[in-house]
């Protein structure tokens, strides 16, 4: 496989996973906000802005129509959804003859329906609407990925970009909201959480697409401490940072054995933070910090992503041709 | 134009209309030539709401499918849908025959040329073709002398315009010889409209187009030089990228080919060898189907602004270690100029009379003829010898007097850069359009593959020049195209 095809590949499929996560963050925050306090909301957008890395605006105020709008429809802000669709549409259309028609027809439908939307219909009308098309239609093109391709190295890349950019996200977001405990400080960590503050345990877990598995697990008793244990360190979810890492690492190893290279970097990488995950406790890990923790993931994470391109997408030719 | 004779047909066929132009589905008003008789019926009994649906449908397909070119010089969103007519274009089989032998008699004798012009040059020093012609020519490239080619064959890709003249009869409008495109738009049509008209399709006995990719992949594989020993030869086409106008055709016969789309900064040249850049390390690579132009193939032989390119390609190419399909400097035979010579062509290489005529052209750098042309600017086409695409050209009869000054002042700047023939009178088929059959002008474009033989998949592109009276088929001049159905009986 080309190194230009599996680079587009790879980050049309990280593109596509960051636009899914942050409609899902608007939309879960949009829903909160029917059931707060105007105040209650504020402190939550600056930890969204912080979870996506958006800039803060430089007055210092926060409005909720100018940040949805800077943050879904705003061509300006290369991380806006609509930005993030149209990155992974260009990159894919780089490589259409490397995906299947199916796929290629579903990003361009997801598109133009993005590109079409007014802001009228995107939030103040419809918010719910909107949300959920591109949650859908980045769901229903993993989908059809999935069954129209061969799940073969170009799919082992799609699959590495997303989990790559899931890891990094849901880090980011479990740091942020432990950076800022939304809960006074008298409060044990493994205590149900007070009635004012369940709200934004909630919107936590929602925006990981998690309530529902969490309630399964652990019943709807919120816990912060097993809220960071089930995002962390759950094996089977498939939004905790433990499985992604998973599926990178294996997406990782299935890429060194199709390439037939001795890609010992990236796999080594990806493996050390796979074990530290899944032989982490959640007490030792709050103990020391879930700030420092998570920042220490996305660290190896980032490592794994540079070695990545260093060995497939971008490497020294001189090297090559002295074989 | 002439007195239109209007029809005194039931819908949807109420206002369609005649002129001097052969009609390809009436023989006179009222009555359908017998190869249309069915689909005229059909299209009598289906309402046209129906057909408006599937206009709808087929237009939103190529749409979400990204059936798209790019309009160049455009600033509002460079992608556009190709318009997809639904009404076919049908070819009776004993015509396609002939069109069949006239461009494999065509693309024979024009590969003879290249070979010709690039090695001895007998055909110049009999002074059949002016010395001059040639080597003034923009696309004549003397890089490419005493090069062999892989069997002689210079273009093995090749697409030829065709129009019928009012008397029903074909005659080449141009060779396309150097990267010719619009292929995947007759498979996408012939798609949409195997699912617009099954029954009818089936009735008919439409020979099938499906097997293009196959085949262009065979030709490709014929040229490659290492095709004798064990290992299949790696062929790639090379393409400018998504920026270009027809970067979905591109991916689309890479992907129906199984073959790599490369861009010039995948390849890297070492040793005289061709190498892309792979996840498993560097690959060689063996033949180039490069729907780049000559001009932008190596940034080191010629334009050295050209990002599009790899360095060292052409020494590679020269060396032999690599194919380049079409070669460089076919363009020397698709030279406008020089297509006035073509049925000499024909006749000096293989002693044949041409099938298939050529239109009357007057060549500006001879004075009488000039003269001619500058009078009649009005009557006559205008075209740029190395332009193609629509681009570069006047039409008289359409034309305004400041349009036909700036023509008169150009081609007496470079008379060898211009030719002229008369304005054509191009078949018209009927189009279906703001809800009715309206008869509009098209051409048709074969495709033509030469490699271990002569190949043609039975039809082409059937282009339709959408705009009311007007005669410019070419997509970039709002032209659209239609599925040809080229009759098996």
């Amino acid at each position: 496989m080309l190194s230009r095809v599996a680079d587009s590949l790879y980050w049309m499929s990280r593109y596509l996973e960051r636009a899914e996560h942050t409609a899902r963050l608007i939309d879960v925050d949009l829903q909160l906000r029917l059931d707060q306090s105007p105040e209650a909301g504020s402190g939550r957008w600056r930890r969204l802005l912080e979870s996506l890395q958006a800039p803060h605006p430089e007055d210092g105020v926060i409005d909720a129509t100018t940040l949805t709008h800077i943050l879904t429809l705003d061509k300006t802000n290369s991380s806006s959804i609509i930005s993030c669709v149209a990155a992974a549409r260009e990159n894919l259309r780089q490589v259409r003859e490397q995906c299947s028609t199916e796929m290629w027809e579903q990003l361009n439908r997801l598109y133009l329906q993005v590109n079409s939307t007014t802001a009228s219909e995107a939030w103040l009308l419809h918010s719910y609407v909107f949300f959920r098309a591109v949650r859908e239609g980045a769901h229903l093109f993993q989908g059809v990925t999935d069954s129209t391709m061969s799940h073969g190295e170009g799919w082992q890349y799609i699959q590495l970009g997303r989990f790559v950019e899931r890891t990094d996200a849901v880090a980011r977001l479990i740091g942020a909201y432990f950076s800022r405990l939304p809960y006074s400080h008298d409060h044990s960590l493994d205590q149900a959480v007070e009635s004012e503050e369940y709200l934004e345990w909630v919107g936590l877990l929602k925006s990981c697409a998690a309530f529902e598995a969490y309630c399964k697990k652990y019943t709807a008793e919120l816990r912060p401490l097993r809220v960071a244990e089930f995002l962390l360190l759950n094996p089977e979810f498939p939004h905790s940072v433990r499985f992604s890492v998973d599926k990178v690492h294996g997406a990782l190893q299935a890429i060194a054995e199709l390439t037939e290279r001795k890609a010992e970097q990236p796999v080594r990488l990806a493996g050390r933070l796979r074990a530290t995950l899944s032989f982490s406790q959640i007490d030792e890990v709050m103990a020391s910090g879930a700030s420092t923790y998570v920042e220490s993931v996305r660290q190896q994470c980032g490592q794994a992503h540079t070695a990545i391109h260093q060995i497939y997408f971008d490497y020294p030719v001189e090297a090559e041709l002295a074989f | 134009m002439p007195e239109s004779a209007r029809s005194l047909f039931r819908p949807p066929f109420r206002n369609y209309q005649f002129d001097l132009a052969y009609d390809e589905m009436f023989e006179g008003p009222g009555l359908p030539r017998p190869h249309y008789q069915a689909l005229f019926q059909t299209l009598l009994e289906l309402p046209p709401e129906e057909m408006r649906k599937s206009q709808q449908a087929a237009d939103l397909s190529f749409l979400h499918q990204g059936i798209t070119f790019t309009v160049y010089g455009n600033d509002e969103g460079t992608e556009r849908v190709f318009p997809n007519d639904l009404l076919p274009r049908i070819i009776p089989n004993q015509e396609w025959r002939k069109i069949e032998s006239g461009l494999t008699q065509r693309i024979a004798a024009l590969n003879l040329f290249l070979d010709d012009v690039y090695h001895g040059g007998r055909i110049l020093a009999d002074g059949i073709v002016p010395r001059e012609l040639v080597y003034s020519c923009k696309h004549f490239r003397r890089e490419m002398r005493n090069l062999t080619v892989p069997r002689g064959i210079y273009v093995s890709i090749c697409g030829t315009d065709l129009v019928r003249l009012p008397d029903g009869s074909f005659a080449v409008l141009e060779d396309n010889l150097r990267v010719p495109s619009g292929v995947s738009y007759m498979l996408a049509n012939r798609k949409v409209l195997k699912k617009v008209f099954p029954t009818l399709f089936r009735d008919y006995g439409v020979c099938p187009v499906d097997h293009y990719a196959q085949a262009l992949l065979a030709t490709l594989r014929a040229l490659s030089p290492h095709s004798s020993s064990r290992h299949e030869p790696t062929v790639v086409l090379l393409t400018p990228g998504v920026f270009n106008s027809a970067y979905f055709e591109h991916t689309f016969l890479a992907q129906q080919m199984g073959i790599e789309l490369v861009e010039g900064r995948d390849l890297l040249v070492h040793d005289n060898v061709v190498y892309m850049r792979t996840t498993a390390g560097l690959k060689r690579v063996d033949v180039i189907y490069r729907r780049v132009d000559d001009d932008f193939l190596d940034p080191l032989c010629f334009r050295r602004d050209s990002s599009l390119g790899v360095p060292g390609l052409f020494n590679a190419y020269r060396a032999g270690s690599v194919v380049l399909a079409n070669a460089v400097g076919t363009g020397v035979a698709d030279d406008k100029a020089v297509y006035a010579y073509v049925p000499a062509i024909i006749r000096y290489y293989l002693g044949e009379e041409p099938i298939l005529p050529n239109v009357e052209t007057y060549l500006l750098s001879d004075k009488s003829q000039r003269n001619y042309v500058l009078e009649n600017l009005s009557e006559l086409v205008v075209k740029a010898v190395g332009e193609s695409g629509g681009y570069g050209m006047l039409i008289g009869p359409h034309s305004t007097a400041e349009q036909r000054e700036e023509f008169r002042l150009r081609i007496l700047a470079e008379p060898r850069n211009y030719i002229a023939q008369p304005t054509l009178s191009l078949s018209r088929a009927p189009c279906f359009l703001e809800g009715e059959a309206q008869a509009r002008h098209v051409d048709l474009r074969p495709y033509i593959l030469y490699g271990e033989n002569v190949t043609l998949v039975p039809g082409g592109l059937t282009r339709v020049a959408l705009r009311r009276g007007s005669l410019v088929v070419n997509s970039s001049q709002g032209g659209g195209s239609k599925d040809t159905w080229v009759l098996r009986a």
